[in-house]
């Protein structure tokens, strides 16, 4: 079988294993998230948290739950690092420096898992497992109830309640998120993923002389990583490394998790606004995107050129020989389009329009499918964005399901998709012209690699921003600067678009719904898939295109 | 004037015909599958008069209401000191200038669309030359002569043939035709009376008969024709809440943009190729969206100012605005639908008698009978069964008997004949009282009649064979040529259209069917129809109607988009958001269909603004990195001749294509009623991705010419 082929095949598997989980997903979900009911668990969480689960919150209350929370989430996270050198089960770490600290709850706060550290070299079991781990569930539970408030928002009128932030946040974690991870865990278990918290052992290497290498609870890690759209592994080698990732099929499978919440929450989606279609809309969106991504990944990647590459038959370096150059494009385009940020190939590696593919994938909001939650918050503040713009071609005042899209609407979705260029750009720029900065970089142009050596910065804050957490090699990005400024992207990154969704929701929900006439622009249709499409493609090429030219562009072309 | 027979139904409401016989044209100029509400001159000699008002809006503290085209601004000074900086380096100064260019031309725009306002805001001061005013006294006795300027709200004010009324007011005492061409530029008086929907006068308007007195009800400087000539001027102007919004995300986009162009110069710094400070305001104003933001304030104007064009006014762009979102419109039967009378339609005759012997007889008389009923009887008589109409000199020893609201019949004696029509009531009485006899018949032909929506008339004659009912006259209302497919239209649309009538459900029913109208409401009364506004919105719905008597006041303040017949009360014209001086009913479709392509126009050009960027860049980028990485240049898609000429041409082009558009945002986008699905396929087609094609030519176009310039390169 031909590589291609292999990859297509991948493709249309994995393609196939969403298409089943869509709906039974979707609509589990949606009931998840209207049910009346509270579990025993739940009951007893609510009890110690001393939380009221059934008391509805207008958008500022649910804010300051999700800020509470997350704050609270960053210190316990700092302060678990900062005192790992005393911890047990530490393989004898020491603790973590105050900026690695912060960049690294920051970042597993906020869903991003950029990780300054090399995992199996710097964190022991009780800082990954009660620290990294909890946040890679209540990260991606958070996400989630963003995403059903503004959800609820389309969905509710004349009244301002968007549900509670606490019963979103133990659902989503214990109706949804672990209840999959364990299914998900049993699986990479079975296909040979580790799963022990066993200490450091010596290993002989099959070319002789010897590694040391340790345990962990790698396949319980591994499945909330993909599931959540975290990305943050035990190894620094992450889904390439063997233990996390073992062969072609776990690989198609942590393909499958990744992308698998995110696709099934448009179904959710348009369960709860009382209409899938609409649903089908946004996920026909998302879907043309991600396959025109994989579909141009994978057109990039087979059709290298340069001797060396063809001698190999494709770009193959930085990509694993037991997945070839197909899987690897389609996980690296699923990582980046999400917010995952999980690698099973190299990113730096690969051709230039294909870490392009990536870096365009981040720029885009990681909105096709995005992260859990997030990528379909993203994409509903796009599809508000593509209907003002639009919609009044139809000659009404704009509108989407139902609601008018007024002044204080477009003022928050416009400082929603005001804030990740913000702080890629300015943040790059900034390291265009700090010594401090430039002199991590490895790529430059005394090197002859210039534009690539951008591409890894662009990267890293587009990556930051984003909450992707994914990293272009090449830069040491443990330094202050790196360590302060990226945590910093992804906190901002994170938590500001976070309230401007909030308040869209809240704003949403008071208004009083407009009846659907012949008149109303039709957004289940194709043809505002299509729009909305363009629309994404458009403004954020528009903006990161002089960045992406002086980057992959430059080094593409050259 | 006589008023007509009317129907015997209990609570049925006056259907009197309006003091000047609305429009009863179809719809101006309709034509199947044509753009109708395109119209607005758009002359390029405008371009010229408006320059200097464009000139003199470079000031910073006007063009800073629009942020993008005051970014722009900016970018011109900046680059005019650069410019100065090097002053041998033409590129600078070439720049310098077409970004002058631009700013200018957004203003252009701006002041070419207000011009069109100025021109009618004049004819209107005209009207308002300071006028005499002749104040009562307050026991009514004396007059003196005081100046319009000094009237207070109350003073009674005397006005004879001749003389121009000094304020708005209603007429209290009197009745006077009125010249109102002033603001209706419509020459055919109206008649203007105290008591009624008809008591309202405005200032500046000319008494042409009779003397009337009328009582002040609006300050100096603060009457109709004051709003109006501010309406018009666009000085009162203010920003529409769709308009906010898209400069909020006009100004988000130049955030962005700003962004993406502050940033560059370090990346190209860290490359190697430090651009110069002009290369990057140009990309800067190339990449803004300059098009949208330079057309938007003309597009609002514009849009009022083809309302004014079609004699409306509105109060506010608001109003113009939720005229496009309107889903529900309220359509009285009278005028609007019918043509405001019934008309007769056929002659039943009882048992016994012939069709021919009643047309005789009804034609007979109704030989003196003005009202509209009476003339379509007489025609129907002519055309359907020949009857010459007789003058009524003809007759010399007949004795005509006028309809009076106590008989409720009209007629004529003759020839020792007696001829009535009228109510059947009525003439069943009359009928009985002279000893003659009623055919049992005629009471069911009548029934049927008003079951079928019409208007029943028994026609009597005495004659030697004694008096006895002959038939009945079937009045009908006429429903307009044309407006059953108007309101398929609006169906098309997603508007639902509703009959109001003051008729009987069964009457109301068989006209609702007969015009296509979605629904109706029978024997109406103003706060049923109020009732029914509120109803619609609390579905989340947009109303529209249109009214003029006092008790339309409520309904129409409460209606998304009241609109007041100008011949109507000031009451009603105060609660309404526009103001129809042709007093047209029909006119609410048009104002919707303006409203919609207001909006149209400004998602169409915003949509092909955003679309133009994407040529730029392909033309700027190359231009600036190519030196730094000569593969940038396989982005040169349109082989542009040099970087400086690849720069200049995408200003050339932006700022061109703000001027080449100007007519489109005067005159608005072409408009057709079908559904939102079709419109919007269309418009992406035409400004989505036109407007991604359409730079690539035109930039590649200037790059020629610029090449063809010696010494440039």
């Amino acid at each position: 079988m031909s590589p291609v082929l292999a990859g297509v095949l991948q493709l249309i598997a994995l393609i196939a294993a969403l298409a089943l989980a869509y709906r039974p997903l979707g609509d589990y979900m949606a009931a998840v998230y209207s049910s009346p009911k509270h579990l025993r668990i739940e009951k007893i969480i609510y009890r110690c948290i001393g939380a009221n689960a059934d008391a509805q919150m207008r958008w500022p209350a649910y804010l300051r739950g999700v800020l509470a929370f997350s704050v609270v989430g960053v210190l316990f996270l700092y302060l678990l690092q900062r005192v790992q050198g005393g911890l047990p089960l530490s393989f004898g770490f020491a603790s973590i420096s105050p900026d690695q600290a912060f960049n690294t709850a920051a970042s597993f706060v906020a869903n991003t898992n950029w990780q300054s550290y090399s995992g199996e070299q710097a964190m022991g079991h009780v800082v990954q497992t009660a620290g990294l781990a909890v946040q890679n569930f209540v990260s991606a539970a958070t996400g989630m109830a963003v995403a059903v408030a503004l959800v609820r928002g389309f969905a509710r009128s004349r009244t301002g309640e968007l549900g509670n932030f606490w019963a979103d946040l133990v659902r989503g974690t214990v109706r949804v998120l672990i209840p999959l991870a364990v299914v998900g865990a049993l699986v990479l278990v079975a296909c040979g993923a580790i799963q022990n918290f066993s200490g450091i052992h010596e290993v002989g290497q099959f070319a002789g002389g010897s590694q040391q290498t340790g345990g962990g609870a790698y396949a319980s890690q591994e499945v909330i990583k993909e599931l959540g759209t975290n990305g943050g592994g035990i190894a620094n080698a992450n889904s390439a490394h063997p233990f996390e990732n073992p062969d072609a099929f776990t690989n198609l499978f942590e393909i499958f998790l990744i992308l698998v919440i995110p696709f099934a929450l448009t179904r959710t989606f348009g369960k709860l606004v009382g209409n899938v279609k609409q649903g089908y809309a946004i996920l026909a969106t998302m879907g043309v995107i991600w396959l025109g991504f994989t579909a141009l990944m994978m057109w990039t990647e087979f059709a290298h050129g340069g001797p060396a590459l063809q001698a190999a038959g494709a770009a193959m370096e930085g990509k694993e020989t037991r997945f070839g150059v197909g899987a690897s494009s389609i996980f690296s385009v699923a990582t980046t389009l999400t917010s995952t940020g999980a690698v099973d190939s190299f990113h730096s590696s690969f051709t230039a329009f294909g870490g392009g593919i990536q870096l365009l994938g981040m720029m885009l909001g990681e909105i096709a499918p995005g992260g859990v939650g997030s990528g379909l918050y993203g994409m509903l503040v796009m599809a508000i964005i593509a209907v003002f713009i639009a919609g009044l071609m139809v000659g009404r005042t704009p509108e989407y399901l139902g609601k008018k899209i007024g002044t204080r609407e477009i003022k928050l979705a416009a400082c929603y998709i005001l804030i990740t260029p913000t702080l890629v750009l300015g943040f790059t720029a900034a390291s265009m012209v700090l010594p401090d900065a430039l002199s991590s970089m490895l790529n430059t142009k005394a090197v002859g690699a210039g534009s690539h050596g951008f591409s890894e910065v662009l990267y890293a804050f587009t990556s930051g921003a984003n909450n992707n957490g994914s990293a272009f090699g090449g830069l040491n990005a443990n330094t202050p600067w790196y360590n302060t400024t990226i945590g910093l992207c992804m906190l901002l990154g994170r938590f500001l678009p976070m309230v401007f969704v909030l308040a869209l929701a809240g704003s949403l929900a008071e208004q009083k719904p407009i009846p659907e006439t012949a008149g109303t622009l039709r957004t289940e249709k194709p043809l505002f898939a299509g729009l909305l499409v363009g629309t994404i493609l458009i403004i954020t090429g528009l903006t990161y295109f002089p960045a992406l030219a002086l980057g992959p562009l430059a080094e593409g072309l050259s | 004037m006589t008023a007509p027979v009317k129907p015997e139904e209990p609570g049925s409401m006056s259907t009197a015909t309006p003091t000047r016989a609305p429009h009863q044209d179809v719809p101006s100029g309709h034509k199947p599958g044509d753009g109708r509400v395109g119209g607005g001159l758009f002359d390029p000699k405008q371009l010229v008069k408006s320059f200097p008002d464009a000139i003199r809006k470079l000031d910073p503290r006007v063009m800073v209401k629009s942020p993008v085209m005051f970014v722009v601004e900016v970018g011109s000074v900046l680059t005019t000191i650069f410019a100065c900086m090097s002053p041998s380096d033409w590129f600078g100064w070439a720049i310098a200038v077409w970004l002058w260019l631009t700013v200018v031309f957004a203003n252009l725009a701006e002041a070419v669309a207000e011009g069109r306002g100025k021109a009618q805001a004049d004819t209107l001061r005209k009207a308002k030359t300071d006028t005499v005013a002749r104040r009562l006294s307050t026991d009514g006795t004396s007059e003196e002569q005081v100046p319009g300027t000094e009237l207070r709200i109350g003073d009674l004010v005397v006005c004879e043939a001749g003389d121009v009324i000094p304020g708005d007011g209603d007429v209290v005492e009197g009745v006077a035709s009125v010249d109102e061409s002033a603001i209706t530029g419509e020459s055919a008086p109206v008649i203007r009376e105290s008591g009624g929907d008809r008591s309202a006068v405005t200032g500046g308007t000319k008494v042409l008969s009779d003397r009337i007195v009328i009582k002040i009800t609006t300050k100096p400087g603060e009457t109709f024709i004051d709003r109006m000539i501010n309406l018009v001027e666009g000085a009162a102007r203010q920003k529409t809440p769709n308009e906010i919004a898209l400069n909020i995300l006009l100004a988000s986009l130049t955030i962005v943009f700003l962004l993406a162009v502050v940033t560059l110069q370090p990346f190209a710094i860290y490359a190697g190729a430090e651009q110069p400070m002009i290369v990057l305001l140009a990309l800067l104003v190339c990449l803004i969206p300059t098009t949208i933001g330079a057309l938007l304030s003309a597009i609002g104007i514009a849009g009022m100012d083809r309302l004014v064009q079609r004699n409306v006014l509105a109060m506010s762009g608001r109003a113009v605005e939720a005229a496009g979102d309107v889903s529900t419109l309220l359509l009285d039967k009278t005028g609007t639908i019918t043509l405001g009378n019934r008309q007769a339609a056929e002659f039943v005759p009882v048992r016994g008698t012939t069709e021919a012997e009643v047309a005789d007889a009804a034609q007979l008389s109704s030989l003196a009978d003005e009202t509209p009923e009476g003339r379509s009887i007489v025609v129907l008589a002519k055309e359907k069964y020949g009857l010459r109409e007789r003058h009524q000199g003809e007759l010399v020893d007949a004795e005509w008997v006028p309809f009076t609201a106590q008989t409720r019949m009209s007629g004529v004696d003759v020839d020792g004949r007696k001829v009535r029509k009228g109510a059947s009531g009525s003439v069943i009485t009359w009928v009985k009282e002279r000893g003659g006899e009623v055919a049992d018949d005629a009471q069911q032909l009548t029934d049927a009649i008003s079951q079928a929506g019409g208007t029943p008339l028994l026609v009597a004659l005495e004659d030697e064979r004694g008096p006895r009912v002959l038939g009945v006259i079937h009045l009908k209302d006429v429903v307009k040529e044309g407006m059953r497919e108007r309101f398929v239209e609006l169906r098309k649309m997603g508007i639902k259209t509703v009959m109001i009538t003051g008729d009987n459900p069964l009457t109301a029913k068989a006209i609702a069917d007969e015009a296509g109208v979605d629904d109706f409401l029978a024997e109406a009364t103003p706060e049923d129809k109020m009732a029914l506004i509120k109803r619609e919105q609390a579905g989340g719905k947009l109303v529209a109607m249109t009214g003029d008597g006092t008790n339309d006041a409520p309904a129409l303040a409460q209606a998304d988009v009241g609109v007041a017949m100008n011949t109507g009360t000031s009451a009603a014209k105060e609660a309404g958001n526009m103001v129809d001086l042709d007093s047209n009913p029909t006119k609410l479709i048009e104002i919707v269909e303006i409203g919609k392509q207001l909006l149209i126009t400004r998602g169409a050009l915003t949509t092909f603004s955003i679309a133009n960027d994407v040529a730029k860049y392909f033309a700027i980028i190359p231009a600036m990195f190519a030196v730094a990485y000569p593969g940038l240049d396989t982005l040169n898609i349109m082989r542009l001749s040099s970087p400086n000429s690849a720069i200049l041409s995408a200003i050339i082009f932006n700022a061109l294509i703000i001027v080449a558009l100007v007519p489109l945002a005067l005159k608005g986008v072409q408009y057709r009623p079908v559904s939102a699905d079709k419109m919007l396929r269309r418009n992406l087609a035409v400004y989505g991705l036109g407007g991604l094609i359409a730079p690539f030519i035109g930039i590649k176009i200037i790059d020629l010419l610029i090449s063809l310039v010696p010494g440039l390169n």
